[in-house]
């Protein structure tokens, strides 16, 4: 379903196989170990770590397990309410994320890749799709909340949300949704490393990159059922680094 | 509180010109915070608002070997005086223009962005939000700042998690600075003062003015209000 493997400062979390990687509570759960693994390994590693999501074939992932959950609304929403703490962990994770959307990433697949810090996207096939409008299903609230933290230009909303709009990586750049843009899978992979080494590189303390993550957008934060931390705690803080 | 050393304030037609004196860094320490503000209570009466700064630096933001030698029941002054200045250029009744003469970090490019309008050096300085290689968190008041004025996910994101200097030409372009100015510290002064005039005069009512602007950044304006000189709490609250 997925590894998880570190380069140096980087870990390296593969959507493996040729499917598409849709989030069925098997690989929820796998990714949620995974992610699970890298803090802790960024805990013992100290500051300067990085985290690379890649995925192997033609999806980044298709979003959903929506075969598994068929007809059935209590298992759609089994799965939604499975991916959220998914979100929440990435949203929190102490120190910068890649996404490297290496194929089609519709749906939660989207969302998932959205909940990265940056995108690198491959330019030759593959596009990023919310495919609930016109598949007929309403988005669950912490899907919105996403988006709207991270495409913040109403009319780039509007046509991923309501126009069902399909996303090559040029545009999708264009828009403010990807911020590079590699020829073919191989060379986007690459690239997310080498942009995850160059943040590792600064040595952030994770703690604080996360929270300050969390303070660009703390409505998407609190959808997806994080707690932000208190003035009062961040002050502890910085009283204990003067 | 001794001010004569820390700014100085002048009128330059409608406009009322706050310098921050000196080649030093105007870390913002309780003193300096004091003196601004009180620079800003006597623009009463002017049309406008520049502040600007002397030397390299607009200011390099709070200052922590101050904050390492004060007692700790004086430590959190700092910050408080801070969102109190911010509340006070909120409610101003005038257009309020900041010229970034020089280098702003951290709470020195926060307190940039909350005026109205930004004039930067176009040749020298840059915007730097320096916490997280400081490994500084944000308090929620002050991201608040940069929430409510700078918008855009992807600068907001390259703003404050990047570590980057982030030059006029730049900010400009990602729309965080209206206008780079060529030249001297003098030159951006006024650029400043000039663009000041012009918003002066259109004649505005202050008062109008000052409640158009709070009901534009509302969360800020919520988060800070309590800590202004109008407000009820203010008095009872110490001051250096």
């Amino acid at each position: 379903m997925c590894t998880l493997e570190q380069r140096g400062r980087v870990f390296v979390l593969t959507l493996t196989g040729d499917g598409e990687h849709r989030l069925g509570h098997p690989l929820i759960a796998s990714l949620r170990s995974a992610v699970a693994s890298v803090a802790a390994a960024a805990a013992s590693a100290g500051p300067g770590t990085a985290l690379v999501t890649v995925a192997e074939g033609r999806f980044f992932s298709n979003g959903l397990d929506i075969g598994w959950a068929g007809t059935s609304r209590p298992r759609l929403q089994e799965l939604v309410d499975a991916l959220r703490p998914l979100a929440a962990d990435l949203l929190a994770l102490p120190m910068p994320t890649v996404a490297a959307v290496t194929g089609h990433a519709s749906a939660g697949g989207f969302l998932l890749a959205l909940c990265h810090d940056y995108r690198v996207m491959r330019a030759d096939r593959g596009v990023l799709y919310m495919s609930e409008i016109d598949i007929g299903l309403p988005l669950p609230p912490y899907f919105v909340a996403m988006f709207r933290a991270k495409i913040t230009a109403a009319n780039a909303l509007r046509d991923v949300l309501l126009r069902g709009r399909k996303l090559r990586a040029a545009e999708a750049k264009e828009m403010g949704i990807v911020d590079a843009v590699c020829p073919g899978p191989a060379e986007t992979a690459a690239e997310a490393i080498k942009l995850a080494e160059q943040l590792a590189a600064r040595k952030w303390d994770g703690g604080v990159y996360a929270s300050i993550r969390m303070s660009i957008f703390p409505e998407a934060c609190k959808s997806v059922g994080i707690v932000e931390e208190s003035d009062e705690e961040k002050r502890k803080h910085f009283a204990s680094r003067l | 509180m001794a001010t004569q050393n820390l700014c100085t304030v002048k009128r330059r037609g409608r406009v009322h010109l706050i310098t921050l004196t000196g080649a030093g860094e105007h870390r913002l320490n309780p003193a300096l915070l004091s003196a601004i503000r009180s620079a800003v209570a006597a623009s009463a009466g002017a049309g406008a608002l520049v502040l600007a700064a002397e030397g390299k630096y607009f200011s390099n933001g709070f200052d922590q070997a101050w904050a390492r030698t004060a007692p700790r029941h004086l430590q959190a002054t700092m910050g408080g005086e801070f969102r109190g200045l911010v509340a006070d250029l909120l409610a101003l009744p005038m257009p309020t223009v900041a010229a970034v003469t020089g280098h702003a970090a951290a709470a020195g490019c926060g307190l940039v962005l909350a005026h109205d309008a930004v004039i930067m050096r176009g040749s020298r300085g840059f915007l730097y939000m320096s916490e997280v290689d400081a490994g500084l968190k944000l308090v929620d008041f002050f991201a608040e700042v940069f929430r409510e004025k700078v918008p855009d996910a992807i600068n907001r994101r390259d703003l404050l998690l990047r570590g980057g200097r982030m030059a006029a030409p730049e900010a400009v372009l990602r729309g965080i600075v209206d206008k780079a100015v060529d030249g001297g510290v003098e030159d951006v002064v006024n650029a400043a003062v000039a663009e000041a005039e012009k918003l002066a005069a259109r004649g505005w009512d202050g008062e109008v003015v000052a409640e158009i602007r709070k009901a534009a950044w509302p969360n800020l304006w919520s988060k800070v209000k309590d800590y202004g000189a109008d407000a009820p709490a203010a008095a009872a609250r110490p001051r250096l």
